[in-house]
Order: C-alpha cells, then structure tokens, then sequence
C-alpha cells in the first residue's frame, strides 16, 4: 500500500526539476529570445535613452547639470550645416554609386561571355576584408600632393598638373566616396548576384523568343526582378553613408582644410571628445539619428514597401 | 567552375587573414595593454614594489620615465616602485582619460597630457590633484609660466617637460648659397630681406607656413607679446598685432619668398622630406622639434644651426614658450602620496630635468641646470646642431613668454585649422582681418562669451 501510494503519487506531481523547466513550452520560447532582448536592453535602448537624456545636460565632472535645450539651440551653426551637406554630397554619391556599378558588374560577372569571372569576383571582393583606416593610409600616400605621388604620376601621364588632393573641396570629396565604393563594390555585387541567381531563366528566353535585345532584357526583366535586392542595398548604403567617420578620419583626422572632410558623426567627435562637450555631442547625435529615421521612412515609403499585397 | 570559384574566394580570405596574424605576432614583447603602441614594465621585481600605471601620447617620454625609475629605486630602496608604462596614439590616449575621468574609473597613476589638451581636464572639477606642497619651493628656479598653463584656481595640476622656447633653424648651406650671414638676421626686417636672397638666387623658399597646425603663426604673436586669449581671458584673436602677423606671413607667400608645408604641418611625412631635400631654408619652431630633425631629416646634419627668432620691435623679444607636456597625478590613484613624490622627483629635481636634455632633447623647464657642466656633455643634438646650443637658450631666457591656457583654446585651434588658414593661404578667399575676425565671432557664438 505504502509503496504504491508513493508511486501514484510520483506520478501525479513530478518532480520539479532544470531539465523539465527548459523543456516547457512556456520557458522555452523566452530563454530563446532572452540573448537577443537583453543585448536590445543593455546595448541599444539604455545607450538611446542616456544619450538622449545626455543631449539636455552639461556634462563636467562633478557638475553635470540639466541645461534644458540650449544644446539643441547651438546646433543650426554654419559648421553643423557644413557638416550635413557634406554628408548629404557623400550619401548620394555613394549610394547612386554603389548600386549602378554593382548592378552592371553583377550582370557581367554573372554572363557567360565573361572570362575568368571567378577570379574578378575574389579580386573585387577583397577589398571588403580589409580595415578602412588600413587602406585610407595606403589611399593617403597614393594621392600624396607631391608631384612623386602615385596618383599625381599617373594624371602627370595624362598630361594633367599634380591635384593637392587633400586640400581641395572636389578632391577632398573624390577621396572619400573613391574609397568607400572601392571597399563596398565587392560586397554589393554579391548581393545582386544572389539577387541575379533568382531571376528565372526563362523570361530571358521568352524575351529572346520575342526578339528582346540586351538592353531591353536589362531594363525590362533585370532590374524590375532586382527590386527588393536594390531597396535594401539602398537603405544600407544610406545609412552607411550617414554615419560615415572612418574615410574622412583617415585622410584628416580631426580637422580639414575649410572643413571639406567634416561629416555629422566627425563633428560629434569633435565636439564631445576633442572640446570636451559630451552634452552637445549627444545633440547632435539625436539629430543625426531624426535625420536617418525620415530619410529612410521616406524612402520606405518611395519604394512602396509599406503597401500591402505587391 | 563553381568549385574553383570558391577555393579562390577562400585562399584570398586565407591569405588576408594570415597576413593580418603575421603583423600582430610580430611585435615580440612589446605588446600587452590592447590598443597600446608600446608598452614596458620599468623598475623593480621586488615583491613588495609599489605598482604605478603610465599613460603616454609620446613613446619617446617612456624613455624618460625608465631612467627616472632606475634612479628612484637606487635612492629609496625601501619604498621600491614599479612603474607600467603604457604609449597610445594621441587622440586615443587623450580620449581615453577623459572617459576614465569622466566615469570615475580605469585612469592611471600619471598622465601626460599635451597643451593642446590639457584645458579639457580642468573643465568642471578638476580629476586630477594638485601638486603644489612640491612646485612652490622650487618655483624660483623654474620658468614658472611653464606650471601657470597647467594650472587653475591657484593649484598645480600639470609637470611641465620642456621650456618649448621658440627658436630659428637655419639651413646654412642654403643661407651660404644666397650669400647671407645668418648672424646679421636681427630683425624681421632683415628675415624678410634675407628670404628675398634665398628666393632670387636658390631654388629653396625661405620658410614653409603651416596651414593645418599652428606653429608657423601661435610662438610669433606670442613674441610680441600678444595670444589667443589675454591675462584677464578676453578673447583676443582678432587683434592689431594677430592680423598684422598674419598679413606679413601672407605676404611672404604672396611674394614667393615662402610657400605653404607640404602635408599641412612641420609633422607631416610630406614635409619631413621636403626639408630634408633642402626645400626651405628656415622654420620658427620651438626647441623640442630638435628630435624631429635627428629621427626624420637625417641628411640635414650638421647643415642646421640654431638661432633666436628674428625680432619684430628694436626692444622685441627673440623667444617665446610653446608647445608642452603636462604630467599629472590622478585623483583615481591607489598610492597619491608616492605617485605625487615620484612625479616631483622626476619632473621637479635638478637631475631630473638634466635628463629631460640628455634623454630626451628637451630644453628643461628647469633654468638654474642650463649653465650646468652635466648640460654640456656631447650628445645626438649636439653633433646634429653645433655645440652652441644652449648659448642661444641662455641669450634669451628673460624673452620667452609662455602661451595663455584656457578651456577655450580647442576651440580656437579648430578655428585656425579649418578656417583661417585655410581661407588666407590657401583658398585666398579672406584678407587675414577678414578670416581673424570671423573666426573671433565663431569663437564667441560657440563659447559663449
């Protein structure tokens, strides 16, 4: 009687136990997400929000003090608006780069005429390893301004004068947006050849068949079919593009001449670490983040990826 | 075809990959703290050695550091030391201890701090602690304005490294060739003369200006006594004597008898080598640019001489103080009353400041050691320059007024760099009242006041 009382027992309430507990269907699904939600927590939201709170403050030690909006007042300064146009030069220039070129090269890689297109497809896509700041210091001595330079070289070839590449506005802005589509070319080809790997072979035949030339079967089949892969090597390009720091660092560090290399986020640097102004920095910093949230709503919107049933 | 694709894709990653482990094995010992150019532990092994923590911008100071340890540990064997030394880049390092500052927590025992820098560590309430029960007995014999720029409210913070009293390097086989004897350079009247020669008959200029730093401009208002900033800290950028210095060295460029540094700056590689080949006959720099020419401009050895600035008044002075170190003690220390006593023994001793010359080049903040016998023995920067070195110094010791510090020089050094002169020199689209008054009230709208 005894011993089967306990096993009877047993059996209506198991005993509780780690495995049981990783194994209900109501634990699980949150110790699945709990990685993810606590890195959102911890790295994400408390940085938004005490960057946000730092943007109202005067941040010294032993005397941060709630200074209300005048951080927010300084920002409309004709720096800041140096600062945005040259970022906005750069986010356009890059991005109408970096998704025509990728597009072309992705269909001529991804052609059978092509020779040797294994070996483009590594080459171009080199780039993308290395650091920015490793190669902008290579890029900075290949357009040194002497006349010994390797790019003053090669125009001197073509019979131009030596360009002191460094100190010019157009120059200045060449640099950056060369090198950031040289290091970014590589890996957006890859996205549109993924893209190009889904577009079906027949509708090429079937275009053939009506007599579609090359340039009809690009514009007509290729690109409509690449919709969803260029939105979103759009949306990343601009976003890049906006918080881009590295390429104007490494050909200036923290000041240019006339401010040709000032970016948005080289100008938070500045101001909150070079003149120890952490509370404006912050300001700007929720600014640029406004910025980056319309554009690329805007853009969302543009593309009609919010419309239902397409 | 899809095989071989991918077996080239994964050999050029291999190969990036290894050549990025290559690099990083190869630095042998001298790697430890993450992100640290350099790093050494200097001084005793004794178990009971008390271990301090150093920050540098400057791998050449840890030199420094090294014999002063050594020595320290010979004094007081009893209270042994054991000194980190760790070297960052420049904006790094900096950046660093004001987060570590800032957050109460990862500043080292001793900081060095540059000039440029050192106002945004007395923003606020200052994190680092005054050294002034060891600077006030020995202040006479020091050029105290050294101490006043790292200072505020009366108390010490930064150990000055050097005088950086401005001095004329000549080129003399350059000088030689356009038939000019550098000692009959008094005035800038005869400068500016003397360049006139250089440019007609040499293919050198005779001076290079800076157009991305300020050392070509900052020591020569300072000379004739004016600054950025005056005593009482009205800003006065925008003045008589500031917009005239800049007309004058703009007209120099105008006039082809100087032209603009290649690179920007005297610490550019561009301008490194432009000088090496002869490119200028002359700079303004101060004394502590000595190292750049033994390490960088080999060639020019013993082809340089050192002499005072050319003066822009009959009573005007030949010298001024500029640039500087400040070496702190943190308010994060485990160990203040050691870490305080060993900065001081460094920094604040006679042998010490013997060192800063031997060691380092530098002309020691220090006055009463420059007649010293131990001052005179031969060194790198006597074989490069000449043996007359500190005669110079010595002419023109009551001369050297030292550069006013406030909070707000970062800003006006960003003004300079990005917009003044640029906008004269190079773009020519301001006169220098023009460019000087505008980045006044940018200073002001930005400041405050």
């Amino acid at each position: 009687m005894i011993g089967r009382t306990a096993a009877e027992s047993e059996i209506v309430k198991p005993k509780w136990s780690i495995k049981s507990f990783f194994l209900s269907k109501k634990v699980v699904p949150y110790v699945f997400v709990a990685p993810f939600i606590l890195s959102f927590l911890f790295l994400f939201l408390y940085p938004l929000v005490s960057g946000v709170v730092l943007s109202f403050q005067s941040v010294l030690p032993g005397q941060t003090t709630f200074i209300g909006l005048s951080n927010y007042e300084r920002i409309l300064n004709p720096t800041f608006f140096k600062a945005l146009s040259n970022t906005t030069i750069y986010v356009v220039l890059t991005t109408s780069l970096l998704t025509i070129f990728p597009i072309i090269l992705a269909v001529l890689l991804n052609s059978k005429f092509t020779r040797f297109a294994d070996l483009f497809r590594a080459a171009i896509f080199i780039p993308a390893l290395t650091s920015t700041i490793v190669a902008g210091v290579i890029f900075r001595l290949m357009f040194g301004e002497s006349e010994d330079g390797l790019a003053n070289t090669v125009i001197g070839f073509l019979g131009f004068d030596p360009v002191e590449w460094r100190f010019g506005a157009v120059s200045g802005m060449f640099l950056m947006v060369l090198l950031c589509s040289w290091k970014w070319l590589g890996v957006n080809i890859l996205y549109f050849m993924a893209g190009l790997a889904n577009v079906p072979k027949e509708l090429y035949e079937a275009a053939e068949m009506d007599g579609a030339g090359v340039f009809h079967k690009f514009r007509h089949i290729t690109i409509p079919l690449l919709k969803p892969i260029t939105i979103y090597v759009v949306t990343i390009s601009i976003i890049h593009g906006f918080r881009m720091y590295e390429e104007s660092y490494v050909f200036w560090q923290d000041s240019s001449p006339g401010n040709i290399g000032l970016t948005i986020v080289g100008y938070i640097y500045q101001q909150g670490f070079k003149m120890n102004d952490m509370g404006f920095g912050a300001a700007i910093g929720v600014v640029l983040m406004i910025i980056i949230f319309i554009i690329s709503i805007a853009q969302l919107v543009l593309f009609g990826t919010f419309k239902k049933g397409e | 075809m899809k095989k071989s694709s991918l077996y080239i894709m994964l050999f050029s990653m291999l190969f990036v990959i290894l050549a990025a482990c290559g690099k990083g094995g190869g630095g042998g010992g001298s790697e430890g703290a993450e992100g640290a150019d350099k790093t050494a532990v200097i001084g005793s092994d004794a178990e009971d050695a008390t271990e301090l923590k150093f920050w540098t911008f400057q791998e050449v100071h840890i030199k420094f550091y090294e014999d002063a340890v050594k020595r320290w540990n010979e004094e007081f064997p009893d209270r042994p030391i054991k000194l980190k030394a760790e070297a960052y880049p420049y904006d790094n390092m900096h950046n660093n201890l004001l987060l570590a500052l800032q957050s109460g927590t990862g500043a080292p025992d001793i900081v060095d701090i540059e000039v440029g820098r050192f106002p945004n560590y007395l923003k606020g309430e200052p994190q680092l602690l005054p050294m002034n029960e060891y600077v006030e007995p020995v202040l006479d014999q020091f050029i105290e304005s050294r101490f006043d720029i790292y200072s505020k409210d009366g108390n010490y913070y930064g150990m000055p490294t050097h005088v950086g009293a401005t001095v004329a390097y000549y080129n003399k086989e350059i000088m030689d060739q356009a038939g000019v004897d550098i000692d009959s350079i008094v005035t800038w009247e005869d400068y500016v003369a003397a360049g006139k020669k250089v440019a007609e008959s040499t293919d050198s200029k005779m001076l290079a200006l800076e157009s991305m730093d300020w050392w070509s401009y900052w020591p020569l208002i300072k000379q004739q006594g004016s600054d950025f900033y005056d005593e009482n800290g009205e800003l006065t950028l925008a003045n008589e004597t500031n917009t005239k210095t800049l007309e004058s060295l703009n007209g120099l460029l105008k006039d082809g008898i100087a032209e603009l540094a290649p690179g920007g700056e005297y610490h550019a590689e561009e301008f490194y080598g432009y000088m090496n080949d002869g490119g200028a006959a002359s700079i303004l720099m101060p004394m502590w640019y000595m190292s750049r020419f033994t390490d960088y401009m080999p060639d020019l050895k013993g082809k340089m001489v050192i002499r005072p600035m050319p003066k822009w008044t009959e009573d005007g002075n030949r010298s001024a103080g500029a640039g500087g170190t400040g070496t702190a003690v943190t308010n994060q220390s485990e160990h203040p009353d050691l870490a305080k006593e060993f900065l001081a023994y460094a920094k604040l001793s006679e042998e010490g400041n013997i060192a800063l010359w031997e060691v380092l080049g530098f002309d020691p903040p220090m006055w009463t050691v420059w007649e010293s016998e131990a001052m005179k023995k031969d060194n790198i920067y006597y074989q490069y320059f000449g043996s007359d070195i500190f005669n110079t110094l010595v002419e023109v010791k009551d001369e050297i007024d030292s550069i006013n510090m406030n909070e707000n020089i970062p800003v006006v050094q960003e003004q300079l760099f990005t917009n003044v002169f640029n906008n004269v020199y190079r773009s020519q689209s301001q006169t220098p009242e023009e460019a000087l008054k505008e980045a006044a009230e940018a200073v002001k709208s930005n400041t405050g006041n």
